[in-house]
């Protein structure tokens, strides 16, 4: 199968699973559950085993003007009204989804075709459009993210090669360990950690992605004081990525070169050099680039709880402000723009692997 | 896909294998000696769960004394006072040098319960009031820190265990459909797997745990979380789970048995599950860390299991203050480096356990 065909593909088959994540988070946010009373009959009388539990739509946009008094009861049907709480859930959802597909094709006539497709996500409990927070904040996750990843495979690859190349000598042994430690603790513990030394020293600031007098810098000046906001974070989640990473570079190197091919490229005189770097290393490395997007999303969440410990204003800082504030429309939002991320990184690890292995399939 | 025939002399291997590698038995150690602690919560202790004493608020660590005028004595400890400093305007806690209180084994105090049933009165260590013995000083509300480890370690440590004893279920009986029917079924099946697992987990552990109703008995907030968890867990397991028995299908006694005339579910049941019994065992202990993590990522937040109520996680949101975390470090250290030793000693004994039971998997060269 060609190589867009099977973007294509890959691309229908996310939308009706969009959709369903879609109907998921507003299912989570917006419908009234009410669990129990549930009664068992035991011995002639009944015995409660649950009580009655309303799991709420967390906000209620028209508790306030229930409970004015000024309010007529005409004017509080037509609030209801004018939000769509009036009809029944399916329809609010479709109300809800039909305005993300928002299409404005008169900007075509302009020429702005990138703004044909304006999608109205509602408003946040702040009144400000959710698609204005999320168009600052997916920008920083995304270069979080990248970044981490980035820093991930350039120290851990290496890092697995030389472990593996040296096995069982003693910095393999230390590699060991330390992969095992970086697994092992918690990526908000070592966010603190790194925190209350940064605090300690100075540097880096920690908090926010920009310093308070951002607008006030030169353009170089502001490049450097997003970099250096930059760092903490991409320090902690690289601790806790590379060690996996590591390991398994290590491992799969070390099946490697157990391998056939191996020995016969030695065998027939090639320098250790080009054996271990165009043979070994080559194959090694294919089954962790299947791992990249997996691990994109993997770091999704895993950078979602560093970002909120420390104060990062990215995608998952949005969730835990939203869902705190229980704030619908931005956490909806944001449930499903995760996931739009997670399906985008699995794709784009399985075309890279198709790039660096042509043997792959794809189907 | 590996698969594990039933094979004799497991046990062995494994203990084997076990007592060998020091690492490994010392962590096998490690998590026998927390779960009897947990157990016996209420006896170690030296204090209640919500023992709270708002005078010693804060308090850092106790110091215990073992010289006395220049020669070694029992281990005593003296009271403490806190007052405002006149200079600093901070609180300070000041020794009162005037009586010593020993510590003393076995002693009497408060009450509690080992296991929700048996009652106790006896405290394996302690010393006698006014003094007070905070190993790991306290907390906001004057709790002592040592105690309430003990007793979140209740709830941190079994949260990976039940949270498996219900996704494991779902996942074996959703896995075993899928892969032994195949088709359209295990199309439909997959997918609707596929879409749970898209969906960030971090990201819907902690929309469903804010729609928790507020108010509810610790008890049923625990069972909640718990159910969240594993609710967010069972879809990995399920595809595993169905890749495993889609070869297991095709293997000689499972036709035997079809062609002897067993139901779909009799099979899938009977023959083709305890196949993945190794897989279970294996995958329990790696994935108690999982369940550790998430429950104290959550509690950290403050959305999973609420004070007073005490869990690993939540002694942990205290210190999200980072001035708390510079002035009061051991807010953080104890919870801290139990949730990192705990996760450390699974995943080791869960390596172990893997290389051993299934030399085909990675990391056998470790």
């Amino acid at each position: 199968m060609p190589i867009y065909l099977y973007i294509l593909k890959r691309v229908l088959i996310a939308i009706p699973t969009l959709l369903i994540v879609s109907m998921i988070s507003f299912f989570i946010m917006r419908y009234d559950v009410t669990i129990g009373p549930l009664s068992l009959p035991m011995g002639g009388h009944s015995v409660q085993i649950l009580k009655e539990y309303h799991f709420k739509n967390p906000i209620d946009p028209l508790a306030e003007l229930r409970q004015n008094p000024q309010i007529s009861k005409a004017a509080y049907e037509h609030e209801k009204a004018r939000l769509g709480l009036d009809k029944p859930f399916y329809m609010q959802y479709w109300l809800w989804i039909s305005h993300i597909f928002h299409f404005d094709f008169s900007e075509l006539k302009t020429g702005r075709f990138w703004l044909v497709f304006q999608p109205d996500f509602g408003k946040s409990f702040s009144g400000e459009e959710v698609s204005r927070i999320l168009m600052t904040r997916i920008p920083n996750t995304l270069i979080l993210n990248l970044l981490t990843l980035l820093s991930c495979w350039l120290i851990a690859i290496p890092l697995g090669v030389y472990a593996a190349l040296h096995w069982r000598s003693k910095a393999d042994s230390f590699l060991t360990v330390f992969s095992a430690v970086g697994m092992a603790a918690p990526s908000f513990v070592i966010a603190l950690l790194l925190a209350v030394i940064a605090v300690k020293i100075g540097w880096p600031p920690v908090g926010g992605i920009t310093s308070d007098n951002f607008d006030h810098l030169t353009l170089l000046q502001k490049t450097g004081d997003l970099a250096a906001h930059l760092v903490l974070p991409v320090i902690v989640l690289t601790i806790s990525g590379i060690a996996g990473l590591q390991r398994q570079m290590r491992g799969n190197l070390l099946d490697v070169l157990e391998a056939e091919y191996v020995r016969v490229a030695r065998a027939k005189g090639l320098p250790e050099n080009k054996v271990i770097y165009k043979h070994a290393v080559r194959t090694a490395i294919n089954p962790l680039v299947t791992m990249f997007g997996y691990e994109f999303a993997g770091l999704l969440s895993g950078a979602a709880l560093v970002e909120m410990v420390l104060r990062f204003p990215g995608l998952g800082f949005t969730a835990l402000e939203a869902v705190r504030q229980t704030d619908t429309n931005l956490a909806m939002t944001v449930l499903v723009l995760g996931a739009v991320l997670l399906v985008a990184g699995n794709l784009l690890g399985d075309i890279l692997l198709k790039l660096v292995d042509p043997r792959i399939e794809l189907e | 896909m590996a698969i594990y025939p039933a094979e004799k002399g497991k046990g062995r291997k494994v203990w084997k294998a076990f007592t060998q590698d020091k690492i490994v038995f010392a962590s096998l150690i490690f998590l026998i000696v927390m779960y009897l602690t947990i157990l016996f919560a209420g006896t170690i202790a030296p204090y209640s769960e919500n023992n709270s004493d708002r005078d010693l608020a804060y308090a850092p660590p106790t110091p215990v004394f073992i010289m006395e005028n220049g020669h070694l004595t029992w281990p005593f400890v003296v009271t403490y006072h806190r007052r405002l400093d006149p200079i600093t305007y901070g609180f300070g806690f000041y020794p009162d040098y005037s009586k010593d209180y020993p510590i003393r084994f076995f002693i009497k105090g408060q009450p509690y319960k080992v296991l929700g049933l048996i009652p106790g009165e006896v405290h394996l260590f302690g010393v006698d009031s006014p003094a007070r013995l905070f190993l790991l000083g306290t907390d906001f509300n004057g709790r002592d820190n040592f105690s309430r480890l003990l007793y979140g370690g209740q709830v941190s440590l079994t949260i990976g265990f039940l949270g498996l004893l219900i996704a494991f279920p779902i996942g074996l009986i959703y896995g075993g459909i899928s892969g032994y029917f195949g088709g359209r079924l295990d199309n439909g099946m997959m997918r609707l797997a596929e879409i749970i697992m898209s969906i960030p987990s971090f990201y819907l552990l902690i929309s469903l745990a804010a729609i928790l109703p507020s108010g509810l008995p610790s008890s049923q907030r625990f069972a909640l979380v718990v159910m969240i968890l594993a609710l967010i867990g069972w879809a990995g397991l399920a595809r595993i789970i169905r890749g495993m028995v889609l070869s297991l299908k095709e293997l000689d006694f499972v036709e035997a048995s079809r062609s002897l005339g067993a139901g779909p579910f009799n099979i899938i049941l009977k023959h083709i599950l305890p196949q993945t019994a190794t897989y279970f065992i294996i995958a329990a202990t790696l994935g108690v860390p999982n369940y550790l993590l998430a429950e104290s990522s959550l509690s950290f937040l403050g959305l999973g299991i609420q004070p007073p109520d005490a869990s690993w996680g939540n002694m942990l949101h205290e210190a999200q203050d980072l001035s708390n975390i510079m002035l009061r470090p051991w807010l953080l250290l104890g919870p801290g480096i139990l949730i990192f030793l705990t996760i450390l000693a699974f995943n080791v004994v869960g390596d172990k356990l893997r290389d051993t039971l299934d030399p085909k998997s990675q990391g056998r060269h470790a």
